[in-house]
């Protein structure tokens, strides 16, 4: 096997993990914080495709300018969900919660198939064809603006996290479930921001995914599976582990891609996934077990 | 109720005689995600081990009977068993590793989703099953292959499947396995600390549930005439197989049965009348608003608050 | 027919189990006493099978059952309690011993007979038909012992079935366990009510920080400088004013 091939591959695939660790550590939050599963995770990445696809289609705006109104709006749906549905399951049992999480994944999937038809899509960007050339490797401008925003947003986040007092007891809502409960926070806020941070995670994401990938409507509830495949692998409850979980499975797919087959690309993570849930189940960077 | 049940089932052996032949088709859903989903119910009901990757029981036992059938000229009828007994095999795989290692509920879940998706990339990747194109059965309209020219054929299978898989869960409910389940589903370490071995329990249940899913393959295979690995392996066929029993009541024998007789026509009745005016996805939006309606109003699912409102009004009295 | 030879057990930094070594005959009854966070719950989640040690020896009645899975220890005739009480929540009073006594039979039917004799034993009989989840903290320790009954034990391992009741409550499972003592289960008995540690064990072992600070008979236990120190001296009197 070519080196520079695979070095090429590693490289697209690392750049292209910013996006990978994004849609995962919102994942990550959302889990931490309210143990519920957010089965409409794609679906809601899928819809931050969709409305950067619009706003560069019907206003011209780029997406790697558009994707913090992506993340905006993505913002409130997550506060609708949390507040209209995901508060009331809080304590139903688990079945339950996944069904509730199914039905908002099957109705945002098919509100999108409904509104912008099934055909795959892709963003126009000013930087979607730029490359760099270093030697024999060349570096993909578009994804490396990606990683570089995805990259901004997680600091970003980190700091809000680690800094702020709303942050702070986010965290402390995350490490110990009804610990938060008991300080006597304002749970319901805090599940709230929560959810929709998490959302806005997804939502910028996918707006800036959709620059460097086709997608359709359909495409969610694989980006579903996948993000948590990445949490898993980084280490649950780990925002850190969300991070560098996605960069590991996107270098692994892509590597994937080129030694196997392309369409068996997804095969890599979740081998990976299995391994993982099998010899290290707290993950490679979390510190907790199940 | 003895007499109730007898009179439904006496309902449903007559039915085929006054049915169309679309009308036939809606009850033959019925019967197999019925069948289906008391097979998950078996262990995601009782036994609290909620799988999301279903459709791969499905799909290798499918598999399985079909590429039996094409090559060896195996009869389905007994290609069903062998194809039980591979998914049972797949069950026993993930159960070992996923219980083994002691991995709980949401853990579990992303294992089961794993393993599916393993088998559809796999499987879409074997010339000899077809690859992503799949296997396609020609009709013989041979019995003997698992072919009829008459759907009422299909019917009283699907009808015969779904009784079957409801007198098994029936005995294992009844059995000790059926108390242990429960126990396990409630508190796992409780359970070992009165003897009950969480592990062998649940490895059983995983068996026998992938057994009879693997089964129910072979009638899915043989009754739509083909086999892809994105529809047979795929998250959407685990996500049919689940509702079911959780919108009827999971953890109770008619929960799956009456998820069926309610989601089976809602998405059928849905799916027909929006298809036609060429708006595919609005059904399934509905679909999805049910199943939220469902969670927000009956939290534990149909068949619970139906017997409370039974017991309530007798009470009552 | 209990042997536990230099048990050790560490969580992180901490030494929750200290080369502890105890031993119990048949129908005997043994007190495990200490301050909380000595160590009590831990060797008894060593002895049943919840956690392996880190080193040390288990002996049930000849055999070695380190490594053991809690439910294989359950079925040799050592059953524990939970100190929060675990309870099947949803299912009913009858169902929850029915799981103990089908350690003893396959038979379901035969189950449920036996779990309504132990039921109407610890006088839980008027509930079987209640959820678990629905009985009062009182009622829920009954249930507990009722379980744990159910599976037939020979040495059955009490942690804390009297905290948090009632004087009166605390009388009658005093004379429970007293009853189910007279039929030859011997009991190993973690309690901090001192007045029923004291009335029903022939002997008592004090932990601290994880280590046997003390053995004896219940009169001398109590006037034991170390122990009264280490842990007696205000719980004792708390115990007897509540
Ligand atoms: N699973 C565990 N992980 C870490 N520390 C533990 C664990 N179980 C107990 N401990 C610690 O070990 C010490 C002994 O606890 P425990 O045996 O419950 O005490 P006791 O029952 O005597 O009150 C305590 O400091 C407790 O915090
Ligand atoms: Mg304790």
């Amino acid at each position: 096997m070519d080196p520079i091939l695979l070095g090429q591959a590693a490289l697209n695939g690392f750049l292209f993990g910013g996006v990978y660790s994004l849609m995962a550590v919102g994942l990550s939050l959302i889990f931490g914080v309210m143990r519920v599963i957010n089965i409409a995770h794609g679906d809601m990445m899928v819809w931050g495709s969709y409305l950067a696809f619009i706003l560069a289609f019907r206003l011209g705006l780029d997406p790697f300018v558009s994707f913090v109104l992506c993340a905006a709006a993505l913002f409130c749906l997550g506060v609708v969900v949390q507040r209209g549905l995901v508060n009331r399951v809080l304590n139903a049992p688990h079945e339950m919660q996944i069904l509730l999480m199914l039905g908002v994944a099957l109705v945002l999937e098919n509100l999108a198939l409904v509104v912008f038809g099934p055909d795959t899509r892709r963003t126009e960007s000013a930087y979607g064809l730029a490359t760099v050339w270093f030697g024999p490797i060349f570096v993909d401008v578009a994804r490396l603006i990606t990683f570089a925003l995805a990259l901004a947003l997680s600091c970003a986040l980190y700091l809000f996290l680690f800094r702020s007092d709303l942050g702070k007891l986010i965290r402390a809502a995350a490490d110990n479930g009804y610990g938060a409960l008991v300080i006597g926070a304002d749970v319901e806020r805090i599940y709230t921001v929560a959810f929709g941070i998490g959302a806005a995670c997804v939502g910028a994401a996918g707006a800036l995914m959709s620059a460097l990938l086709p997608f359709s409507p359909a495409a969610g509830f694989a980006q579903t599976v996948t993000s948590f495949n990445i949490v898993i692998i980084g280490g649950m409850g780990s925002l850190l582990g969300a991070f560098l979980g996605g960069l590991i499975v996107a270098v692994a797919e892509s590597l994937g891609a080129v030694l196997l087959v392309p369409s068996l690309k997804e095969l890599v993570g979740f081998v990976l996934l299995v391994l993982i849930l099998l010899f290290r189940p707290q993950g490679l960077f979390g510190g907790k077990t199940p | 109720m003895r007499w109730a049940a007898l009179g439904a089932l006496a309902v449903l052996l007559v039915l085929p005689n006054f049915l169309g032949s679309y009308l036939l088709t809606v009850f033959i859903f019925i019967f197999f995600y019925a069948y289906l989903g008391q097979a998950w119910n078996l262990l995601g009901g009782y036994g609290g081990q909620i799988s999301l990757g279903h459709a791969a029981f499905v799909g290798i036992g499918g598999y399985t009977s079909t590429y039996l059938a094409m090559t060896y000229k195996l009869s389905p009828w007994i290609g069903m068993f062998v194809g039980g007994a591979a998914a049972a095999c797949l069950g026993a795989v993930i159960g070992y590793l996923g219980f083994r290692f002691g991995l709980r509920g949401f853990y579990f879940i992303l294992l089961t989703v794993a393993f599916a998706e393993i088998c559809r990339l796999v499987v879409s990747h074997v010339e000899a099953l077809g690859g992503a194109l799949g296997l396609f059965i020609t009709f013989s309209g041979d019995p003997w292959q698992f072919q009829f020219s008459d759907n009422r054929y299909y019917y009283y299978i699907a009808l015969g499947l779904m009784l079957a898989a409801m007198g098994i869960v029936a005995l294992v409910e009844r059995s000790r396995m059926g108390a242990y389940l429960a126990a396990i589903r409630e508190d796992e370490d409780a359970s070992e600390a009165l003897g009950v071995n969480a592990f062998g329990t649940k490895l059983a249940a995983i068996v026998l549930s992938a057994f009879l899913t693997g089964v129910g393959g072979t009638f899915y295979a043989n009754y739509l005439f083909s086999l892809q690995p994105n529809t047979a392996f795929g998250i959407p066929l685990s996500v049919e197989i689940i509702l079911r029993p959780i919108v009827g009541g999971s953890g109770t024998l008619m929960g799956p049965i009456l998820g069926s007789f309610i989601l089976s026509p809602l998405a059928e009745v849905s799916r027909a009348y929006f298809a036609k005016g060429g708006l595919s996805g609005v059904h399934l939006i509905v679909y999805g608003s049910l199943l939220i309606a469902v969670v927000l109003f009956f939290p534990r699912g149909a068949y619970p608050y139906l017997r409370g409102l039974v017991r309530g009004r007798r009470g009552g009295a | 027919m209990l042997e536990v030879r230099g048990l050790s057990k560490r969580f992180g930094g901490l030494q929750a189990v200290c080369d502890l070594s105890l031993s119990m005959a048949e129908g005997e009854v043994l007190g495990l006493i200490g301050p909380n966070g000595a160590g009590k719950t831990t060797a008894f989640n060593l002895i049943s099978g919840f956690l392996v040690p880190d080193s040390g020896e288990i002996k049930f009645r000849g055999r070695s059952v380190v490594g053991l899975r809690p439910h294989q220890i359950c079925h040799l005739g050592l059953t524990r309690t939970f100190q929060l009480v675990r309870p099947f929540p949803h299912l009913s009073v009858l169902e929850n011993v029915k799981v103990g006594a089908l350690a003893r039979t396959a038979s379901v039917r035969e189950a449920a007979g036996k779990a309504r004799h132990v039921l109407e034993e610890v006088g839980l009989l008027a509930k079987v038909e209640v959820h678990a989840g629905e009985l009062t903290l009182a009622e829920r320790k009954r249930l507990e012992l009722a379980r744990a009954l159910a599976t037939e034990p020979v040495l059955l391992l009490l942690d804390e079935v009297m905290a948090g009741l009632t004087a009166t409550e605390t009388e009658r499972i005093v004379e429970l366990i007293r009853a189910i003592n007279r039929r030859g289960v011997a009991i190993l008995l973690i309690e901090h009510v001192m007045r029923a540690v004291m009335s029903l064990s022939g002997r008592i072992i004090v932990l601290n920080y994880g280590e046997r600070i003390a053995e004896g008979p219940p009169a001398v236990i109590a006037n034991d400088a170390r122990v009264i120190e280490a842990y007696l001296g205000e719980e004792y009197v708390g115990a007897t004013q509540g």
